[in-house]
């Protein structure tokens, strides 16, 4: 039973890496570690879009 | 500091394990051998589609095991001491540590798209043999290697794109050469997928209407995830997909809707609304349109690819070509021209060996890679992939009747556009048609499919017979747009992100005059630059509308030979750099796939500028034309003088750019020959690679970690964990 659970919560960990939705709870917990007040999800959010913004990455055919 | 991958006596104890290793190879050997040997042998009867998915599943499997593992250990001598420069540069933006699996998925889902659903389909034409062996002898002795080659290279020097890495180990002329000429393949490519979907949504308002509506679709994705709740991916991504699909659905209605007449939209008016498109998309800001229309379509490829491999194995589908028709020997195939060699090697560029891969390659994906050792499974693995997704397209395409595949992929001014010339025109071929036969298809996926070509509407039909056939109810037309869909949604997002990266291309070239143009920030450049490129593809796309002969046959092998001299480019600098790096005992890995295209792509070129049949020969096709026009006459199915004005414009405008292509490629390799042989007279040269240091982290290899591996990178953490006193 334990195992299960461990595959699925390592499993929704990968697909939280491959949306990206990690780097918000990996930020979170950096804050956490070194005492700081994390700005709000949405400025951080917003300053990721940012960062895309100007690093596009081609797609293939 | 241990990682468990940097250990050089490999596979552990001698015995003991290693001979249930031993039984599992064995095993997927057989298969594989039991499975060739029914597709060479097989005649006149009636051949499983399995036997080709089996072949092509145990072929990848010992090529990934041993050949990539060669390349790996052998070859590129990767080390996992060695840090990436996603370690050393970490900014948790472009250099990014990022786990595996995860680099995995984003790169498949950067390298594959509609090109390796299209170009089989297209060689299908000469039977299912020729695709099937180059698929997986391509893949595993090219394509792959390339990537994974390509990968490690630029991983060495912390990411740098293919066109720097050519300027500054060949030469300052070789990277110039190297910068124009995937600026223009990358135009040619543009404008070929675009072309694929203006041929699909051509005089279909069902099509039009699902691919109309993911524009909204994913502006609402954008402005959720920026005001309503940011940075929710999974869950827009999940109401994306259901709007998706009730899209499709919804397309089904449109002329109890009443939006039917308005929703046929010509191939020209097509073309319009794309450029118009495409420039919009390119200069809004990415989160808007961009960044959520690729969730969807990573959902999109991920899934149906799955979908695809279990409804062939379930259907079971027999294939219905011949293992070699009659036009890989004479030539005279409607769907393209020219003989099996060389170009059912030109046809299927992605899924077996695509140049464009060496563009990802080099730049995004490097600057992610935890551990050097993961280019085997990303590089090399991702590619295997790729080529599994080309060989289910390869299927698809086999498994429909010969006459409507012929109905379908002929050019309009071949088949005539009506059920009764198509099947007159078929049947001329050597196949049994009948016109009813065609309107009884075309009322089953609600089409109209005398000359839909561009390969993706026949990969709809062959898909909707296979999932119809696997999941039942007679859902053939959903799965006909459904399947239309996801390609449309491949291609468009490559089209966006395409012109983006041509943008910043352009910006950054003129900016080496200019240096204010290089600001990608600043509006007058952006805009401007955006409109270049998207003029650029824009024009070549109308041109291939607007062809008499056929757009797809006329530009295809173009796209097929530009995308594989990208490929020599790349297989070039991997070749200078083996020489380079003292290893020329091994430079034959990238050298002989290199020696290949190179004789495959020269030989279609040359036939294509020098050939003096009209059907391949641009230049000859053009003066045939001359010829009859002069003598007051029309040409080949052309209609009026007009029509044969075109085809002398276009076809020596293609000769032009083809022979461009093939001169830029030369140059390049010319200067890559000195540096070879200035490479073996000093026994290596100085190359950019950035030194070694030592990397503090763990990480597993392969895709799944093994049992030491798990040990040493719970350690790992454990020992991060603890606070530094």
């Amino acid at each position: 039973m334990s195992i299960l659970t461990e595959r699925v919560s390592g499993a929704w960990r990968l697909l939280r890496q491959a949306t990206g939705e990690a780097k918000w709870d990996e930020y979170v917990a950096r804050c956490e570690r070194e005492g700081v007040e994390p700005m709000t999800r949405r400025a951080f959010e917003r300053h990721r879009a940012d960062e895309k913004e100007h690093n596009q990455q081609a797609r293939c055919c | 500091m241990s990682t468990s991958t940097a250990n050089p006596t490999g596979s552990g104890p001698r015995s003991g394990p290693n001979m249930k290793s031993v039984a599992i190879w064995s095993a997927v050997a057989v298969v594989g051998a039991v499975c060739w040997a029914m597709l060479a042998l097989s005649r006149g009867e009636e051949v499983s589609a399995l036997w080709i998915l089996f072949a092509a599943l145990s072929s990848y499997a010992i090529a990934y095991r041993y050949y990539s593992k060669f390349i790996a250990d052998k070859v590129l001598k990767v080390d996992d001491t060695r840090a990436t420069p996603a370690e050393r540069l970490e900014n948790g933006q472009d250099f990014d540590v990022t786990d595996r699996r995860v680099l995995f998925g984003h790169h498949f889902a950067a390298i594959a798209g509609a090109g390796p659903l299209v170009g089989p389909v297209l060689a299908a034409q000469m039977g299912y043999l020729p695709g099937t062996i180059w698929i997986i002898v391509g893949v595993i002795l090219a394509g792959a290697v390339q990537d994974m080659v390509v990968m490690f290279f630029s991983m060495r020097r912390d990411g740098k794109s293919l066109g720097q890495m050519v300027r500054e180990e060949i030469g300052t002329v070789a990277g110039v050469a190297a910068l124009i000429a995937v600026f223009a393949i990358m135009i040619i490519i543009l404008a070929v997928l675009a072309l694929v979907v203006v041929n699909a949504l051509a005089e279909s308002p069902w099509g039009v209407f699902s691919i109309g509506l993911t524009i909204p679709i994913a502006l609402f994705m954008g402005f959720y995830l920026r005001y309503l709740r940011p940075g929710r991916v999974s869950e827009v991504t999940a109401i994306g997909v259901a709007l998706l699909l009730l899209a499709i659905i919804g397309g089904g209605y449109v002329e109890e809707m009443g939006l039917a007449d308005s929703l046929t939209l010509s191939h020209e008016t097509l073309v319009i609304c794309l450029v118009v498109y495409g420039f919009v998309a390119s200069i809004l800001p990415v989160w808007m349109l961009l960044t959520p229309r690729d969730y969807l379509s990573t959902f999109m490829k991920v899934g149906v690819i799955v979908l695809l491999a279990v409804g062939l194995v379930i259907a079971a589908p027999a294939l219905q070509n011949e293992a070699v028709t009659d036009f890989a020997t004479n030539g005279e195939g409607p769907v393209f021209a020219g003989k099996l060699f060389p170009f059912v090697f030109i046809t299927i560029a992605c899924g077996a060996l695509s140049g464009f891969h060496a563009l990802i390659s080099s730049g995004t994906t490097p600057k992610m890679v935890a551990k050097e050792s993961h280019v085997r499974m990303i590089g090399y693995g991702g590619m295997l992939m790729e080529s599994f997704v080309a060989i289910s397209a390869l299927i698809a395409a086999s498994v429909i009747d010969q006459g409507i595949y012929f109905s379908m992929n002929a050019a309009a001014g071949a088949t005539g556009g009506t059920p009764e010339t198509a099947a007159a025109f078929v049947n001329g071929l050597g196949f049994t048609i009948t016109p009813a036969e065609l309107e009884a298809a075309a009322a089953s996926v609600e089409e109209t499919i005398i000359s839909r070509t561009g390969g993706a509407p026949t990969l709809a039909f062959g898909m909707s017979l296979i999932f119809t056939e696997a999941f039942g109810g007679g859902l053939a037309a959903f799965w006909y747009h459904f399947a239309i869909m996801f390609e449309a949604l491949f291609i468009l997002t490559a089209v966006d992100a395409g012109t983006r990266v041509g943008r910043f291309m352009l910006q950054d070239t003129i900016g080496n005059v200019w240096k204010r143009y290089a600001d990608t920030s600043w509006r007058p450049a952006a805009w401007s630059a955006s409109a270049l490129v998207v003029l650029a593809w824009g024009y070549m796309l109308w041109i291939g509308v607007g062809d008499p002969l056929g757009g797809i046959n006329q530009l295809f092998p173009l796209f097929g030979i530009a995308n594989q001299l990208l490929a020599a480019i790349a297989l070039t600098l991997a070749t200078v750099l083996m020489f380079k790096h003292g290893l020329a005992k091994f430079a034959w890995v990238p050298g002989i796939p290199l020696a290949w295209d190179l004789i495959v792509t020269m030989t279609a070129s040359w036939q294509k500028v020098f050939s003096d049949n009209p059907a391949i020969g641009y230049f000859a096709q053009a003066s045939a034309a001359r010829e009859a026009r002069d003598a007051g006459e029309l040409y080949g199915v052309a209609k009026t003088p007009e029509d044969v004005d075109q085809i002398i414009y276009n076809s020596t405008q293609s000769g032009i750019l083809q022979a461009a292509f093939a001169l830029l490629v030369i140059v390049i390799v010319a200067g890559a020959a000195v540096t070879v042989v200035k490479a073996i007279r000093a026994g290596g040269l100085p190359t950019t690679e950035v030194p070694k240091v030592e990397s503090k982290i763990v990480a597993p290899s392969d895709f799944f970690a093994t049992k030491e591996e798990k040990e040493s990178v719970r350690e790992w953490e454990a020992s991060q964990k603890t606070p530094v006193s």
